[in-house]
């Protein structure tokens, strides 16, 4: 059986074709079920007949090499795949939900609306490139906006870090979307993580100002424009569009993927945070460039396209060099002792880690909340006490303060206010204080050991140093 | 059928112990020795005996370059691996030589060609270390796996076959104890690193595990005793860098 033979009824390998759902150059989708299976299916059949691209079929092994070894919520399960030589499909979970094109036919979001969205795709991203994963064609088509999140789709041109790159020598012609493709890829690079980043930062420009920055040029001299014209401004578009929202995706745009966002979560951080966002002369950019920064940006250009291809990193590398650490510091007592050697342990991370993004963190007990709960001045003057004493604290570090930001949390239970924050943003490493063991912290448990337990990610536990007792000096 | 891929022993006696140990441990179907069991390490005749037990169990075993200059003496080689090989032949008895002159260039299994170097003129043992080193070796086959060593390098080549076939021959350097899935539309070149001395700046031992239902290589790497085996080429008037280069992995 061929795959342009199908049809409904048909029974390949166990699993019976329903309906087709959509049929292109490339293949087909047909929803299926199999008695093994009871939640919904899809198959794709590529078209691998006479005269097929061969890229259709690099496309096909590409997917099914990498959707096989993705797992998680931002991913449609991987179900099984045919033999090439036979008939090619792959199986996957259907996943239900509205695709970010349809959702964008629409009308563009409102900029609360995309930076929801954004923070969600951004999660996605995250653990994409967390799983050794670039996907090098992200747009508007390939996501899904479904109840368990952002659900990325379609890794026919994606690359894993630990296999063989399948398109790479491959094509001279480079591969992705017109819409996203980001300068590195249009280069011959298949490598940088950043340029999912890119990717991302038209997706969130086009949710906004309803098309994407650098149209969808089908010639590769259309394509190149992308890295000498800056795109205009989104708030040239839509004046609602707030200033910190510009400057995060004007900073995803950058054509030198140094000056971009470092990892997906750092992205993540910004969308959720907005008033921690660190403007910069893209938040107030108006209008297109001026002529002098075309032509800085031409010079930009230039250089990137004469850049040698990067040195191979691997993407896991790249990743671990851009983690978000959190400082959770108490500071009920002021800057203590354990405070001080907290930050003395900071500073060595951050020593370590020179793409690392500090939040400095610190919990607010507040008490049960009453039934007159209305504006309460003395809460609030509370809050911004201990905001000052946190900057205070952290003043010392001496971040750039594009790469810090302050967080008080107010909270009954601190372990459990930290792991929160910690799971909400995609932390990497957490430092924080514990206090020297007593009787009571035993029986009633420390906001360390709750955090060390059940922490998403590794914590360094900082304890001031003591003689013990009763053994002599 | 899962086969483990057993390539340039060197008579490191301690590497080839290690590797074994995790060969058992993985439980495999066949071992298959691609060559130069001899040459550069101190122990050539513990290393021959080795490979020759395992044989009588079962394996299959090849020529190497050394393992033949063992018998025909230091033709065309480096000065340090012919001061080895005179070093070597005066430490190996009859019985050794007689083992080493009884192995096959070449093993076929399935789709798949095993040799010492290359299916380009093997017995003139050409590295595979290019692209077109690896163009060369299929055009002089039709099997469409090949799987080598000879270079202590661990490298993947592979290109489409057969009509979709764009001529481009793409390569690819595997991660240790990441198992790489073969296309059946595609033809490979495997070479698989050295088990007694690693030059790809790993000092770990290498070996390979073909899973031929699965579709897979994995390039395995296993921590071995790099100082005794150093120490015992330290102290046996071997050249000295060949010692040290067991602990840079170059």
């Amino acid at each position: 059986m061929r795959a342009g033979e199908l049809q409904p009824g048909a029974v390949v390998d166990g699993f019976v074709l329903q309906e087709r759902i959509a049929v292109g150059g490339m293949g087909a989708i047909w929803r299926v079920s199999h008695p093994d299976h009871s939640r919904p299916l899809v198959m794709k059949t590529p078209f691998l007949g006479a005269g097929a691209d061969v890229s259709t079929i690099i496309g096909y092994e590409v997917e099914e090499m990498v959707l096989r070894r993705l797992s998680g919520r931002h991913v449609p399960a991987f179900i099984a795949a045919g033999d090439l030589r036979k008939l090619p499909y792959i199986v996957m979970e259907f996943v239900e939900g509205q695709p970010l094109d349809k959702r964008l036919e629409r009308e563009p979001m409102a900029p609360e609306e995309a930076a929801r969205v954004g923070a969600r795709i951004a999660a996605a991203i995250e653990d994409l490139h967390r799983q050794k994963v670039v996907h090098l064609d992200l747009k508007t088509g390939n996501i899904i906006l479904s109840e368990r999140g952002a659900v990325i789709i379609d890794f026919g041109l994606a690359r894993h870090d630990e296999l063989p790159d399948l398109f790479a020598e491959e094509s001279d012609l480079p591969m992705g979307s017109p819409a996203t493709i980001s300068p590195e890829q249009i280069l011959g690079d298949r490598t940088q993580p950043a340029s999912d980043i890119f990717a991302l930062g038209c997706i969130l420009y086009e949710m906004v100002c309803g098309e994407p920055p650098f149209g969808e040029p089908v010639s590769l001299a259309g394509q190149k424009r992308r890295l000498f014209h800056a795109p205009k401004p989104p708030r040239q578009y839509n004046a609602k569009t707030p200033r910190w929202l510009q400057e995060v995706i004007l900073r995803c745009l950058e054509v030198d993927l140094a000056k971009r966002y470092g990892s997906a979560g750092q992205v993540l951080f910004d969308l959720r945070h907005p008033d921690q966002v660190r403007l910069t002369d893209r938040a107030d950019r108006a209008g297109p460039a001026s002529a002098l920064d075309r032509v800085r940006s031409w010079f930009g250009g230039r250089k990137a396209e004469k850049m040698p291809p990067q040195r191979k990193v691997s993407i896991a590398r790249r990743i671990s060099d851009a983690p978000i650490v959190v400082a959770a510091v108490d500071l009920t007592a002021g800057v203590d002792p354990l405070a001080d050697e907290v930050r003395l342990h900071v500073a060595r991370v951050l020593e370590a880690e020179e793409g690392a993004r500090l939040a400095c963190v610190t919990v607010l007990k507040t008490r049960l909340v009453g039934s007159d709960d209305g504006p309460d001045s003395e809460g609030r003057s509370a809050y911004v006490g201990r905001l000052v004493v946190l900057k205070d604290w952290a003043r010392a570090l001496q971040v750039p303060e594009e790469r810090v930001s302050y967080h008080v949390l107010e909270a009954l239970d601190p372990g459990a206010a930290i792991l929160d924050y910690a799971n909400h943003n995609r932390v990497d490493h957490i430092v924080m204080g514990a206090r020297a063991s007593s009787a009571l912290r035993r029986h009633l448990g420390s906001v360390s050991s709750a955090v060390v337990a059940e922490a998403p990610c590794s914590v360094t536990v900082v304890r001031l140093k003591s003689t013990p007792e009763g053994e002599p000096e | 059928m899962r086969l483990a891929l057993v390539t340039d022993i060197h008579a490191n006696l301690e590497a080839l112990s290690a590797v074994l140990d995790d060969v058992e441990a993985e439980g495999v179907d066949r071992i298959v020795v691609l060559g130069d069991i001899v040459g550069y390490g101190a122990d050539p005749g513990p290393c021959v005996e080795a490979v020759a037990d395992l044989v009588d169990k079962g394996a299959v075993a090849l020529l190497g370059n050394h393992d033949q200059a063992a018998f025909l003496g230091p033709k065309g080689m480096s000065e340090t691996a012919a001061t080895a090989i005179r070093w070597t032949i005066p430490k190996l008895g009859d019985d050794h030589i007689r083992f080493l002159k009884s192995l096959p260039l070449a093993h076929h299994e399935g789709d798949a060609l095993f040799v010492h170097a290359s299916a380009h003129h093997p017995e003139s043992w050409p590295y595979v270390m290019e692209a077109s080193d690896a163009a060369a070796s299929f055009a002089s086959t039709d099997a469409r796996v090949i799987v080598s060593g000879h270079t202590h390098v661990p490298a993947l080549f592979h290109t489409i076959a057969g009509a979709l076939s764009t001529g481009k021959m793409l390569s690819f350097r595997p991660v240790a104890d990441k198992a790489v899935p073969l296309s059946p539309i595609r033809r490979y070149h495997a070479v698989i690193g050295a088990v007694g001395q690693p030059r790809d700046g790993d000092s770990r031992a290498c070996w390979g595990l073909y899973d031929l239902d699965g579709n897979e290589i994995t390039w395995r790497r296993v921590p071995y005793d790099v100082e005794a085996a150093a120490r015992k080429i330290e102290h046996s008037g071997l050249p000295e860098r060949l010692a040290a280069r067991l602990f840079t992995g170059r």
